[in-house]
């Protein structure tokens, strides 16, 4: 039994070891894609084989604040010589938030063969395993993709307001600072515009990173997990689940935490999230 | 010949405005990072001392000033988190390009280098960090004049 496999997670098959990548840098059945903030991090160097996906320039709309289109998909998975039998593997820096993201965002186009490496890029480097400016080629594989689906992991503002209204279970991932109204950005990140500060009322705070050990970015082990998301929190797994952040980049890092390594059954990312609930009119905040 | 002031800096600056193409900026900006050079051992060891930590700089960087005998003020840096590359690239830049110059002249640095150098190249959390890295370059200039 591996380790991730020894920790207890509802569904532990989605995530692999940086052990498990090394020996497959050179499986074909695989595509490790790298997904990371800092635009400088893949042409600095990235695990051999692997290509890069961008936030911004791949999986998002450049006009509407939306993601690709079907079509949008199909050009980026046959860029990266994917089909819909490739495992896709991410990794990328800040403890995986946009691993989680890109991984999410491929949920909505039913690319479920996927999984991410766990502790990301900043355990593959305290490792000392080997990094590469080779940028490799693939051939494009004429992906064809289903229609996006957004609506088993997807939250929309109306969905959001009527699940507050119904006191259903929020999670806000920010910063505590965040949550309480104090600040209205990431510590040491600029203002994004949200012209309110606070939180959805109900939301439960819970920063996502709690979720991780900070040595490597590994997540923690099911049951400790569960004493944080279950025990002092008070979620239930079973019911209906919304988590939210600033733009929906650290929330689907905890939604891939409670989705797949609690096994919350519906659970959905709000990636309007505070930069679109800050600045609604007439909305409820709390503080 | 007096020099214009900044000229070094400016020249850069021009020279990135001349590639648009982020593709190519981001191959000037790794070139920069990969002449990076710690601070040396004679200036500064570690444990380094908090008084010199850049604020807000997620890739824990550390900026020096020590004033020369021609009236300059060399700069030093140090980036401790391996994956800083874009720190890195801006330390490099500022060493090449104003490390050594009157410290009145590198008091007038504008923190606006850091769109104009990075552009899209600049991460969100990244963009406070290395305007705070030139803040802190000015403020070792600024205090460099006072104590002078």
């Amino acid at each position: 039994m591996s380790d991730i496999d020894a920790r207890g997670y509802a569904h532990p098959e989605v995530l692999v070891s940086t052990d498990w990548v090394a020996q497959h840098l050179n499986d074909t059945s695989i595509r490790i894609i790298e997904s990371n903030e800092d635009t400088l991090l893949y042409a600095a160097g990235h695990i051999p084989g692997s290509v890069n996906v961008d936030w911004t320039s791949d999986l998002n709309d450049q006009l509407r604040r939306d993601y690709i289109t079907r079509e949008g998909f199909e050009q980026l998975m046959s860029r990266i010589g994917a089909t819909r039998d490739t495992t896709v593997i991410f990794y990328g820096d800040k403890n995986n938030w946009w691993a989680c993201y890109a991984f999410w965002v491929f949920q909505l186009f039913g690319h479920t063969n996927a999984r991410v490496m766990d502790g990301g890029r900043v355990k593959w480097e305290k490792e000392k395993r080997p990094l590469t400016r080779d940028v490799p080629s693939y051939a494009k594989s004429g992906y064809k993709a289903s229609e996006r689906s957004d609506a088993a992991h997807r939250a929309f503002r109306d969905e959001v307001l009527a699940h507050m209204q119904a006191g259903r279970q929020l999670v806000d991932v920010r910063s505590p600072d965040e949550y309480s109204g104090a600040r209205m950005h990431m510590p040491d990140y600029p203002n994004e515009g949200a012209l309110r500060g606070g939180h959805i009322p109900g939301a439960k705070s819970i920063p996502w990173a709690r979720a991780i050990n900070p040595d490597d970015g590994t997540f923690k082990t099911a049951d400790e997990l569960k004493k944080i998301y279950l025990d002092e929190k008070r979620l239930a797994p079973s019911e209906p689940t919304i988590a939210y952040c600033r733009i929906g980049e650290r929330s689907s890092h905890t939604w891939f935490a409670l989705k797949y390594l609690l096994g919350f059954d519906n659970i959905r990312n709000y990636d309007g999230s505070w930069t679109e609930w800050g600045n609604m009119v007439n909305v409820p905040i709390e503080k | 010949m007096a020099h214009l002031p900044l000229e070094k800096l400016n020249a850069l600056l021009e020279a990135f405005d001349e590639f648009p193409d982020p593709a190519d900026r981001t191959d000037m900006l790794l070139s920069y990072a990969d002449q990076f050079r710690d601070v040396p051992a004679e200036v500064a060891e570690r444990p380094f001392a908090e008084s010199h930590r850049i604020p807000q700089c997620e890739s824990d960087a550390y900026a020096w000033g020590i004033r020369t005998p021609d009236g300059g003020l060399k700069l030093y840096f140090a980036v401790e988190n391996p994956s800083g590359i874009s720190a890195k690239a801006l330390a490099a830049i500022l060493d090449k390009t104003v490390s050594g110059l009157p410290a009145a002249e590198i008091a007038t640095i504008d923190t606006g280098i850091v769109e104009r150098i990075f552009r899209r190249n600049i991460s969100m959390g990244k963009g406070m960090g290395l305007m705070s890295m030139v803040d802190a370059v000015r403020a070792l200039a600024k205090r460099a004049l006072t104590t002078a």
